[in-house]
């Protein structure tokens, strides 16, 4: 198990330094620098300028600076608000780390327990229905579902305030990125309960008269939240990703609407920096997530 | 021969008797007929697939859509970028209809005799018939769906061709190399490189990218970079447990080289778990051109695509709500239509993969 920890750990490491490439690289072959607008600079200021972005380094050595600079905390300066990026991230992050680990948590409670009741009365009516609401939700995208609720629940039929920074109501955005991934994790749970359910040891404990509720907790549900917990990372990643529409619709101040404005306004340190910053919190996660998978069932072998 | 003049048999032999036996009736020899033709796994899967409703009604509702896409635009008289115009002159008063409504310049030339065809989803924010452009959103959104599956599909079935039927040192690598790309948060980076190729491309004088937009292009760039891995592994898979057969080894002793082998006896094999995979991804990519085009990196405007209606539509959510709800409605059509069709092929096709 530990080589396998180490194996994954290293994965991950490399993911993080070809993402962190990727982006950088990226953003330096946009045509034009930081510096060259239209508002004529003296060759002298543009050369300080350029000294204090270290952008008179050739571009390897400047994505080096780039990294250490990272993890020092000084995520740059933005081009659009002037302010420092890493303080934008820290004080948007919490609000959509809030919203998503909300999304989540829904996500798992009702997924699991949609699932097994779908699974323990397979084809009869509440299977049936759970397993069409699911069909359908995972063919919405998220920002049509936040549309659409934001527009009944909060516009025609008022029952929920629309979001302001003194009364934050987290219910419409978190249902709508949860519904995604509470439909796939129901779908999982729903498989691999049925599998679980028709083994021999569940059959075992059965015929020994284990109470049933009891087989099911202990026997079934224990094995089938496995496949469950694969699910967290790719989870981990749709929400983020969610995220960055769905704050956008219901004017959310978090870090995915900080990053369509940095889109929309071509600040490139921003997106620089909100890209690293994101990707980094889904490589972690995925990591933890297949780190559990391997702790919870040792005879997973992902060669 | 009856019964009696069969050969008889010598007491200690250990022939059987023949006289034991006695002749099959007509009746008897029509129970071995076959009745049912000879069918093959094509045939098969087929056959189980058409008794699948789910699977039956999205077919027909994906031949509706593809029926209405390339007819629509023919007999509709007006185009996705054109401005409505009455008589000639341009109709300023034609500006956000409802389904169905005629402005008041229409109504005008209709009462002296003119004919206009009706706006079936009513008109946009510039005067432009709303039903054409869902059509060709609809269009743009399919397009980018398939051409991007067709290049995971080239690339994830050559990259897993390779590296399954190589095997050893090649295919560690190779599988590393998949590994990571896997690992690597595939939506960040699409709107990464949309944000660097929206720049990089904007004043390119390629025609390929003046045609399709630099933001197309660089859907198919993403898709083409990091897509395939996927269908690289499922591939790698197939081949690796198909390899191990014996006509594969059959093949190898007549003096059949890699190439041949990969082509006649392992892809054909593996067919099934390709296809299934490509009518899966079909809805993830336009799952992703949509969001895309929401958060304004779409394709180039004046083309519209589903994901960018439903973007513009939001400005006015409040008084005229069917703007986003036809967008909307067609993209959960498509991809659930493709979505029930994969999981209906997954189940006439391969019963092992059955989730």
């Amino acid at each position: 198990m530990g080589r396998y920890f180490v194996k994954r750990i290293l994965l991950a490491v490399v993911t993080f330094f070809i993402v962190t490439a990727i982006t950088f690289f990226a953003m330096n072959a946009i045509p034009g620098g930081p510096f060259n607008k239209e508002k004529a600079t003296s060759p002298q200021v543009q050369a300080v300028l350029e000294e204090r972005f270290n952008l008179d380094k050739p571009v390897p050595e400047q994505y080096v600076l780039y990294l250490k600079q990272f993890f020092s905390g000084d995520f740059g300066i933005s081009l659009k608000t002037g302010r420092d990026i890493g303080t934008t991230i820290m004080t948007s992050f919490p609000v959509s780390a809030k919203l998503g680990l909300q999304a989540i948590f829904m996500a798992l409670v009702c997924g699991i327990v949609l699932g097994s009741i779908a699974a323990l009365m397979r084809n009869k009516w509440p299977d049936r229905v759970i397993v069409f609401l699911s069909t359908l939700f995972t063919a919405m995208p998220s920002f049509v579902l936040a549309t659409f609720l934001l527009l009944i629940f909060c516009v025609k039929l008022q029952w929920v305030p629309a979001w302001s920074i003194d009364n934050p109501s987290y219910v419409l955005p978190v249902i709508s990125l949860a519904l995604y991934p509470t439909a796939y994790i129901t779908r999982l749970t729903k498989t691999s309960m049925l599998d679980a359910l028709s083994t021999d040891y569940v059959r075992t404990a059965r015929a020994k008269g284990v109470a049933s509720w009891k087989v099911m907790f202990k026997h079934s549900l224990k094995n089938a939240l496995i496949p469950v917990i694969t699910y967290l990372g790719p989870a981990t990643a749709g929400i983020i990703t969610g995220s960055i529409v769905v704050e956008n619709i219901f004017t959310i101040g978090g870090l995915g609407e900080k990053f369509v404005s940095a889109i929309t306004n071509r600040d490139y340190p921003m997106i620089m920096a909100t890209t690293i910053f994101l990707a980094i919190l889904m490589i972690i996660m995925t990591l933890i997530s297949d780190l559990i998978y391997k702790v919870v069932d040792p005879r997973i072998n992902f060669d | 021969m009856s019964a009696e003049n069969m050969p008889k048999k010598s007491p200690f032999s250990l022939q059987v008797n023949l006289q034991d036996f006695e002749k099959a009736t007509d009746e008897e020899k029509k129970q071995q007929d076959v009745m049912s033709e000879s069918t093959t796994f094509f045939k098969d899967g087929m056959k189980k697939l058409m008794k699948n409703p789910l699977a039956v009604g999205s077919i027909i509702v994906l031949l509706v859509i593809v029926l209405a896409i390339t007819i629509v635009p023919a007999v509709v008289p007006y185009g996705y970028s054109e401005i409505i115009s009455v008589n000639g002159k341009r109709d300023r008063t034609a500006k956000n209809l409802a389904p169905f409504q005629y402005s008041e310049n229409e109504l005008k030339y209709m009462e002296e005799g003119g004919k206009v065809f009706p706006h079936i989803m009513g008109t946009d924010e510039m005067c432009r018939d709303y039903f054409v452009r869902v059509i060709y959103g609809t269009r743009v959104s399919l397009v980018v769906g398939l051409v991007a599956s067709v290049i995971v599909l080239l690339i994830g079935v050559i990259y897993g061709s390779i590296s399954g039927y190589l095997g050893g040192k090649v295919d560690l690598v190779m599988m590393r190399i998949v590994d990571i790309i896997y690992s690597i948060p595939d939506v960040l980076i699409i709107i990464l490189l949309s944000v660097v190729f929206k720049e990089v491309f904007a004043d390119s004088s390629l025609a390929i990218i003046k045609s399709l937009g630099a933001n197309m292009v660089s859907i198919f760039v993403v898709f083409g970079l990091l897509y395939w891995v996927s269908m690289a592994r499922l591939v790698r898979g197939q081949i690796l447990s198909i390899k191990e057969n014996e006509y594969v080894l059959a093949a190898k002793v007549s003096g059949a080289g890699a190439g041949r082998i990969i082509r006649k006896h392992i892809l054909p094999n593996s067919l099934s778990v390709i296809i299934i995979t490509v009518a899966l991804q079909i809805p993830s990519a336009i799952f992703t051109e949509s969001y895309l085009s929401f958060i304004g990196l779409g394709v180039q405007s004046p083309m519209p695509s589903l994901g960018s209606l439903a973007d513009a539509a939001r400005a006015g959510i409040q008084s005229y709500p069917y703007k986003l709800i036809f967008p909307a409605m067609m993209i959960c059509l498509i991809v659930l239509a493709f979505n029930l069709l994969g999981d209906g092929l997954r189940d006439a096709f391969d019963p092992k993969l059955r989730r």
